[in-house]
């Protein structure tokens, strides 16, 4: 009985804990946007972000892009050949790879490439008092170092997603073309044909700025909020990745409806 | 200084990148590499029946591309779908008793106008009309067709069922193994 209504009291107390902080994530999120105006007068700051975030995840973001296009050739050709039509092969892996897969798998390995080290650096400067020290200097922490890191995940994350999408092409093409025999001919027109601009290539470059947008702001806002000490930070990364995961998933199946 | 040179430079290769690969997927990998186009000329079809054919669906001779699908309409008096086919102008001449017919690609595929070429020595100017047509197959009648028991109907030779319908002679090349423009 006693236990009972333990677990009933820590219930809605884990319930209102857990609104609490996605209501302290959307305000957050809003003092940031506000921010955006005041960061770019430090733009060069962006710019380095830019580089932290994107350029330096190129290499685990091109390799991965260049295996999912090449599994996804070998499997589809292999599934698609059980119907006799392996002449498509080109074209669902471009369907699969611009509408869902490029988008999301970019933003799951951007929450673990370059999320994580954001939550970090943020949490140790919570940790060592460097933003205690911003705001007595009446620097707003939020316009120089949260809101570089902000855009830059906004700007990075299309981009990103992008190098995925046509090295995965690429990587199709070796299997399918080089290594499985498929025409070369028949790869390119079945794709070009069916393939729209605005349906599935600018719609999945929207959802990763929405992905860069809600990765990056999970990221700052757990180092900014974490607690200032080294467990603190290490649970802040861990939930960085976790939340960022769940996000994008559920924003991409919001999406994917609203952009249907 | 060098340091802040070099990651600059990084950072702006990184976005010179993004933006190729951007370009190159948006041209090169959809049907935006289809409307590379130059100068056109258009020819006219009438149809009593196009099936699902849709605007920008490729003309193709001989199985090549020459052209897209530009408009597609109804004739309110005669009740007809006319549809005006943009054919680029390097392919000019095409004989002006040749044929458009709506084929299927594969299967499932989509549906496209294939010309057949006939003999005469005159070619189609711009606006011609052909006079010579096929409307595309509709699996339904056909079995209906079959089903009552006029399956000889569309032999070949038989030209006196519809009036400017040229019956298939042979099976249409509908295999997709065709190469439009080699790419690499």
């Amino acid at each position: 009985m006693n236990a009972r209504m333990r677990a009933a009291g820590k219930i809605p107390s884990r319930f209102t804990e857990g609104l609490a902080q996605i209501g302290a994530c959307g305000i957050f999120g809003l003092q940031v946007l506000v921010a955006v105006p005041r960061s770019l007068r430090h733009f060069r700051e962006t710019i380095r972000q830019v580089w932290f975030v994107g350029a330096m995840s190129l290499v685990i973001i091109m390799t991965c892009g260049l295996f999912v296009g090449m599994v996804l050739g070998l499997q589809l050709y292999d599934v698609l050949s059980r119907f006799g039509a392996t002449a498509a092969s080109g074209t669902v892996v471009a369907f699969a790879l611009y509408r869902e897969l490029g988008p999301v798998v970019t933003a799951l390995l951007f929450a673990g490439r370059a999320g994580t080290s954001i939550t970090a650096e943020i949490g140790l400067m919570r940790a060592t008092d460097q933003i205690d020290a911003m705001e007595m200097m009446a620097v707003d922490p939020r316009a120089y170092v949260v809101a570089p890191r902000f855009l830059a995940g906004i700007i990075a994350m299309p981009l990103l997603a992008c190098l995925f999408n046509a090295l995965a092409i690429l990587g199709a093409h070796g299997v399918c073309v080089s290594w499985l025999g498929m025409d070369n001919g028949t790869f390119w027109s079945n794709m070009t044909s069916n393939i729209d601009v605005w349906k599935d290539v600018i719609n999945g470059v929207w959802k990763s700025v929405a992905f860069g947008a809600v990765c990056t702001l999970i990221a700052t806002f757990q180092g900014y909020t974490t607690a200032p000490t080294s467990e603190g930070v290490a649970y802040a990364t861990t939930r960085t990745v976790v939340f960022s995961s769940i996000a994008t998933l559920a924003l991409d199946f919001v999406m994917t409806a609203f952009l249907m | 200084m060098a340091q802040r040179q070099s990651y600059q430079i990084g950072t702006g290769l990184f976005i010179v990148l993004g933006f190729a690969a951007l370009a190159y997927l948006a041209t090169q990998t959809t049907s935006l590499a289809n409307y590379r186009q130059g100068d056109s000329y258009t020819l006219n079809v009438e149809y009593t029946n196009i099936g699902q054919l849709k605007l920008r669906a490729p003309v193709k001779l001989a199985g090549v591309r020459v052209g897209t699908v530009s408009a597609i309409e109804l004739e309110a008096d005669k009740l007809q779908a006319k549809v005006s086919l943009a054919i680029d102008r390097r392919f000019n001449k095409i004989p002006d008793d040749s044929s458009a017919a709506i084929f299927t690609s594969g299967l499932l595929g989509d549906q496209y106008v294939s010309i057949q070429p006939g003999g005469s020595p005159d070619s189609f100017k711009d606006g011609d009309q052909f006079v010579l047509m096929q409307n595309s197959m509709q699996l339904e009648e056909l079995i209906g067709k079959y089903l009552v028991g006029q399956g000889d109907a569309g032999k070949p030779g038989d030209k006196g069922s519809a009036k400017n319908e040229v019956q298939p002679e042979a099976k249409p090349d509908q295999k997709l193994e065709q190469k439009p423009e080699p790419k690499k």
